[in-house]
């Protein structure tokens, strides 16, 4: 039984990722998106957070969300993974069922 | 009538597209400009993330704004306060950011900068002089 979280929201802003991260069981897959994606970039002061989490759970970021907000893939974090549309749908069809941590 | 020239501050706090907000907001300042008032700018919080540069909006079907902000100096919006604690805390640097000038009729058109990086204190002091804040 997997399932697909997402965060959409800011985690300098809103407490989503964190919640995700404390109730996600090993193995779950997290997709950050919108706002959400700000969490995946390097030297922010939850990249720690975020990749204690890598340890337990598979991280995906929405690379279209990235590229609007003027993020290149080198400054996500290692050990995410960029997603297009498509990869997102794989990601949904893949898991048993997707929980949106708003 | 006598004209009574008031600071305005337009102070953003949202990252762009997740929410309409930033969007707003820039609308309202360039509405703004066509009356003569005392406009500043600042960002802090996630606000900062408005002005980083090469976003692109191709997979979002969304509008770019962004190179709107450029535009801001022929609109007479000088100055613009970014928060460097904000900017620290999301690992992004001055350099992330586009890099906004107005140009100075009185210096032969000299190109300025627009953006000035302020600690959390001088954004307080900022704060506290502006006679109206417009929250974002």
């Amino acid at each position: 039984m997997s399932t697909l979280h997402t965060v959409n929201k800011s985690p300098f802003e809103k407490t989503s990722l964190d919640a995700c991260l404390s109730h996600a069981s090993a193995g779950a897959n997290v997709l950050l998106m919108e706002d959400g994606v700000y969490a995946a970039t390097k030297g922010t002061a939850v990249e720690q957070r975020v990749k204690q989490a890598l340890d337990s759970v598979k991280l995906y970021v929405l690379g279209p969300d990235l590229m609007a907000r003027g993020l290149s893939e080198d400054r996500v974090i290692d050990g995410i993974s960029v997603v297009d549309y498509a990869g997102f749908v794989d990601l949904a069809a893949e898991n048993d069922k997707v929980q949106a941590w708003l | 009538m006598s004209e009574t020239i008031k600071q305005f501050l337009y102070l953003n706090r949202k990252a762009p597209y997740g929410t309409i907000y930033a969007w707003e907001s820039l609308e309202v300042v360039l509405i703004g400009a066509a009356f003569d008032q005392d406009v500043s700018l600042a960002f802090m919080d996630d606000g900062v993330y408005q002005l980083t540069k090469g976003q692109d909006t191709t997979g979002l079907g969304m509008k770019n704004f962004s190179p709107t902000y450029a535009a801001l100096g022929d609109y007479e919006v000088k100055k613009i306060f970014v928060e460097k604690e904000s900017l620290d805390e999301r690992g992004l640097t001055l350099d992330d950011l586009q890099h906004l000038v107005w140009e100075d009729e009185d210096d032969d058109w000299a190109e300025k900068d627009s953006i000035k990086l302020v600690s959390r204190e001088e954004m307080t002091a900022i704060m506290d002089g502006a006679d109206v804040v417009f929250s974002f």
